[in-house]
């Protein structure tokens, strides 16, 4: 009989870092992820599962021990927990309210921090991301390129760019490019 | 680049984020089975396509994923109103207002 050994995940882009004097990107760790859409009843009784409130206002984010929920729509959240990446976070319970559904291997991240991180992602991300417009610890959908991601400002000069796997190598090879053009 | 209002997000977005959904205030048809093809094909196919104030479907694509309405000129390509989906259309008056 043949044994069974256990494979190992490759992740899209792993090890990922490039770095110049202003800004540097790097694949994020694995994470858990859940995107949710609730009623605003099913949002509270998915709290509890949660242990902290979800955010309820556009752009806002909430976050403790590791997990953070990610306001994307009125009734949408993405929910990232980077403490235990192997642990899904969709709660065991019998509820019509909510669809909580498990997307940690739809989605990966990379880290821009530095103080070039802004003008990095600005060379293919329209919004305006000074501090006024797009203050830390807010978070937003919107386009880099032509690849949607969930853009998340986690500190002044670093951001959490989730996008789909598939468009990995597209949003790595396009921050990499940015990242040579960005002066401050 | 256009900036264009979301309702749901309460913030200027680029235009990037937004796609177009077709005219607005379209009322599907409860008899759809009595009604004639003229009937059906005034309902289904044919669109007014205004050179001026044209009120329209626009989708939040890349944000929130919401439909919403917007009185817009098709001239200028000004966005003069903009309100969520469920909303009644802006009067006549209140679009003659919107143009000064």
């Amino acid at each position: 009989m043949v044994e069974a050994t256990p494979t190992k995940r490759i992740a899209p882009a792993e090890g990922f870092r490039v770095a110049n004097s202003v800004v540097s990107i790097e694949t994020a760790k694995p994470a858990s992820r859940i995107s949710l859409r609730a009623t605003s009843a099913g949002a509270r009784s998915f709290e509890k599962s949660l242990n902290f409130a979800l955010p309820r206002k556009p752009a806002e984010t909430a976050s403790a021990k590791g997990r953070h929920a990610l306001w994307l729509g009125p009734d949408e959240w993405l929910l990232i927990d980077e403490a235990n990446p192997d642990d899904s976070m969709v709660p065991r319970l019998p509820n019509k309210q909510f669809s909580a559904v498990d997307v940690s291997h739809r989605n990966m991240a990379f880290i821009v921090a530095g103080p070039g991180a802004a003008a990095t992602l600005n060379a293919a991300c329209p919004r305006n991301l000074s501090l006024a417009a797009f203050p830390v610890k807010t978070c937003s959908r919107t386009v880099l390129g032509k690849a949607e991601i969930v853009l998340y400002r986690t500190a002044r000069d670093t951001f959490r760019v989730e996008c789909w796997r598939s468009y990995a190598p597209y949003v790595r090879d396009l921050l990499a490019i940015a990242s040579k053009d960005a002066h401050i | 680049m256009l900036l264009i209002h979301c309702p749901y997000c309460k913030d200027d977005r680029p235009e990037l984020e937004f796609s177009n959904a077709g005219e607005a205030h379209i009322v599907r048809p409860t008899n759809m089975s009595d009604i004639s093809d003229t009937e059906f094909e005034a309902m289904f196919f044919m669109r007014d396509n205004p050179k001026g104030i044209a009120l329209e479907r626009w989708r939040h694509a890349h944000g929130c994923g919401r439909f919403f309405n917007v009185a817009r000129n098709t001239v200028s390509d000004k966005f003069l109103k903009v309100y969520k989906a469920g909303e009644p259309r802006p009067s006549d008056a209140e679009i003659e207002e919107l143009l000064k």
